[in-house]
């Protein structure tokens, strides 16, 4: 059994069909054994910004290259538009499409390039010219159309495929990593500017990353993938703060785990004792007693000092301190000799070996079941091409 | 103090340092192309060695082969008296007996040194006829006895027929056209323009056509059998790949003489070729494969296939597939796809594929002397012929001239069309 089956939120059971791409069912097997994609069920509305993120071979690529139309699923629907396109070939989808190389063609000029889509739709000479003008104004690049690709640095490049994918006005857009070649600093800028294009065209996008941040910065919703079905999907206000499984937790920002067993159960939170010792209070999500758990904790909810009423507090040394700036990260080693990283402000003056009390809200500890959706296990599944 | 503050007495300083930075500059390019000479030379003393052994083993001899096209002193060292004796002729008629005398006394000479056979070979390749008629002259004047020389030559009829004397008097010229033209069916008329020589005795053009035909056809039937496997090759899995690419340089391993006597084989009226085809019914009898430019074309195909689909594989293996994937996605259909994207990213590949067979087809040798018939042979075989067995070095020089400067064209051409260093070779 595919553990990401299980773990398909109940919100993408119910997704609607009804949206402007839908996904029913849909598998996607390479070898007949295991599944890149399994039991796949996603519906993405009309203007929104979805990115697909999850760890490499957790089958958010496969999902885009079925989208796309450069790969058939095994089994089930994928509709655009309320229409099934799965006998459609990639040349009548009408999907824009951005690569993660780009595919700019090198034997061609900016302008060519971008016009490529215009022509072999045997769009008029003078309507081309015009269109192409205006899409390369849109991404900044007007003085550009007669250089070759190779003249042009990455984010340039980058730039030409967008406008590329967008100059023949398709309605949806898929981007795989388009931003993974470029240095941080470029790849942020781009992320608005993609951000900006979305607004101001109101395409809807299918975007693919591995990178986190990315993902939380452009997106309307996401899709966290992990072994080829979907961890959570999600706002990114919603995988932050309300991650429903380790993975998740995990993945998405920084989290502290600490591992441990139920204890008792009573209404929303749970008593979980601590391996190797201590004991705390956790919201329970999809845990019962007896079950060995993961209690994940933000850095940033995690405090020193006493505890309010209520307040988890677990005694603690201070292990170590991370000076970033414009805060610190203090290394406080449990008596169980877990370690948690806790944020602090730069003021905070704590020597090494310090004694200090750890407090967190209940409501900020959230205990997921310890095998459910771990990154890394059953990692055989998660085979993309 | 003051010295802290900008000054006036700063600004020559500032403009001193202005120049002296100037000069520096100067002196750092002088310098950085002292030390890119001093590279350059140690690259070239590298390549040295090889480079002398290429110029004694291969491009003195060629220029001395090429030479020999145009540089001929055979019969003018043969025949100073008669070279002398002909030195006032207008060319008109025949020359006065001074000239007969003269030849006769060179042509006993010729005879004493045992150089009579080289002259009379030299005469013969201008003048059809000359050797024996030379030998006879000799022989006569050696054996005549008491009857005078010139009374010999003029009971020679050859001697006295039109076309003989300017032949001679223009093999007495060390520098000659003579086998230039004749390489092109081309010669000098008699009132000294340039016209084709009669059709019986025209056969390089023809032969020059063939080759070429012959060379065309073969890099044709290449890139039609080559272009689809090297996609193929390119388009599946690396180890299946190295496994494609050792089956097609498999026959690549095994000499050109091996190959072409397997087809001999093959092809054989009674051969396993015609086996197949009659068994599959696609020929209703048995066809004449050997010594055909149907069979010719079919070893060729074979032996020239590596060298065609190298290059193509080799460029093909570089086109991302995400290539074609961007085409299709903005809307092309396969063919356009195809046509607009793939086609000219390959181009350079199958240009340089199908230069390097066609060149290589020019210069076949082995392969139409086993397997073509007598009117399948190539400009090579001639060139052989001339070496082997004619002993003619000069009209062998001339065709392998004339081919030389086709093929340079050609590249030329090619490489107008297509930029040298767009030219992908494996």
């Amino acid at each position: 059994m595919n553990v990401a089956q299980a773990t398909v939120p109940s919100r993408v059971l119910e997704a609607n069909p009804g949206g402007f791409v839908d996904f029913l069912d849909v598998e996607k097997s390479y070898d007949g054994r295991s599944f890149a994609v399994a039991r796949l069920n996603l519906s993405v509305a009309r203007g929104e910004f979805l990115t697909l993120l999850g760890p490499s071979g957790s089958g958010k690529t496969t999902t885009l290259n079925m989208l796309a139309g450069f790969e058939r699923p095994t089994s089930g629907t994928i509709t655009l538009d309320g229409q099934p396109v799965d006998r459609l070939p990639p040349y009548q989808r009408n999907i824009g499409m951005v690569f993660q190389n780009y595919a700019l063609f090198p034997h061609m000029s900016v302008e060519e390039n971008v016009a490529f889509p215009l022509s072999v739709r045997q769009v008029a000479k003078a309507e081309i010219a015009g269109r192409v003008a205006r899409a390369l104004d849109m991404v900044r690049l007007k003085q550009f159309g007669d250089r070759k690709p190779a003249q042009l640095s990455g984010g340039q490049q980058q730039r030409v495929a967008l406008a590329r994918a967008l100059v023949f006005e398709p309605s949806l857009v898929l981007m795989d990593e388009p931003l993974g070649a470029l240095d941080k600093k470029l790849r942020e800028h781009m992320q608005l500017e993609i951000k900006q294009i979305h607004t101001m065209l109101g395409v809807t996008i299918v975007y693919v990353t591995h990178d986190q941040s990315e993902a939380l910065t452009m997106s309307d919703r996401v899709a966290v993938f992990n072994n080829g079905g979907i961890a959570q999907l999600g706002s990114p206000d919603d995988l932050y703060n309300t991650p429903r499984n380790s993975f998740v937790a995990s993945f998405i920002g920084e989290n502290n785990t600490l591992e441990g067993t139920v204890e008792a159960i009573s209404g929303k939170e749970c008593r979980v004792r601590l391996d190797g010792g201590g004991e705390l209070t956790a919201l329970a999500i999809g845990v019962a007693k007896g079950n060995t758990c993961h209690v994940a904790i933000r850095p940033e909810r995690l405090r020193l000092g006493s505890a309010a009423q209520n307040d988890n507090a677990l005694p603690a040394s201070v292990d170590g301190r991370i000076y970033l700036g414009d805060h610190l990260r203090l290394l406080a080693r449990l008596q169980n000799d877990q370690v948690l990283t806790v944020k602090v402000d730069t003021e905070t003056t704590m020597a090494n070996g310090q004694t200090v009390t750890v407090c967190c809200a209940p409501g900020d500890c959230r205990a997921f079941p310890a095998d459910a959706g771990a990154a890394g296990s059953n990692s055989k599944q998660g085979k993309t091409k | 103090m003051s010295a802290l503050q900008p000054s006036e007495l700063d600004r020559p300083a500032l403009a001193r340092g202005r120049s002296a930075a100037d000069t520096d500059q100067k002196s750092v390019s002088a310098a950085l192309r002292r030390a890119e000479f001093g590279d350059r030379l140690r690259t070239l003393a590298l390549a040295a060695p090889l480079l002398l052994l290429l110029a004694l083993s291969f491009g003195i001899p060629i220029v001395l082969l090429l030479s020999r096209a145009v540089y001929d002193p055979t019969i003018a060292n043969a025949l100073p008296r008669t070279s002398q004796a002909l030195g006032d002729w207008n060319g008109q008629g025949q020359p006065d007996d001074a000239a007969f005398t003269a030849l006769a006394a060179d042509l006993r000479d010729n005879q004493a040194k045992g150089t009579g056979y080289e002259l009379a070979k030299a005469l013969n390749a201008r003048l059809p006829g000359a050797r024996s008629q030379v030998l006879k002259t000799v022989r006569q004047l050696e054996g005549g006895g008491d009857k005078p020389p010139l009374e010999v030559m003029k009971s020679v009829p050859f001697w006295s027929a039109p076309g003989t004397w300017p032949a001679i008097a223009n093999g007495t010229h060390s520098i000659t056209s003579f086998y230039l033209l004749s390489a092109l069916d081309l010669r000098w008329n008699a009132d000294g323009s340039l016209e084709r020589v009669p059709p019986e005795q025209a056969i390089f053009l023809q032969v020059f056509l063939r080759t070429f035909f012959v060379a065309a056809a073969v890099t044709l039937a290449t890139l039609l059998l080559g272009f689809p496997l090297a996609y193929l090759i390119s388009s599946v899995p690396k180890g299946l790949a190295a496994i494609l690419i050792v089956a097609v340089l498999l026959p690549f391993w095994t000499s050109i003489l091996v190959r072409t006597a397997a087809w001999t084989v093959l092809l054989q009226k009674f051969g396993l070729v015609n086996d197949l085809l009659l068994w599959l019914g696609f020929a209703s009898e048995r066809l004449d494969l050997m010594y055909s430019r149907i069979g010719l074309i079919i070893a060729m195909t074979h032996i020239q296939l590596p060298f065609t689909l190298l290059p193509i594989y080799s460029v093909m293996r570089t086109i991302a597939p995400s290539q074609m994937k961007a085409a299709y996605s903005l809307g092309a259909m396969p063919f356009t796809a195809f046509r607009r994207v793939y086609l000219p990213q390959v181009f350079p590949g199958v240009m340089a594929g199908c230069l390097l067979t066609f060149i290589l087809c020019l210069g076949y040798y082995i392969t139409p002397a086993l397997i073509g018939g007598a009117s399948d042979q190539l400009i090579s075989n001639f060139i052989a012929n001339y070496v082997n067995v004619e002993l003619n070095w000069e009209m062998a020089a001339a065709l392998s001239f004339i081919l030389l400067v086709f093929t340079l064209a050609l590249f030329g051409i090619f490489a107008r069309i297509l930029g040298l260093d767009r030219l992908k070779m494996v």
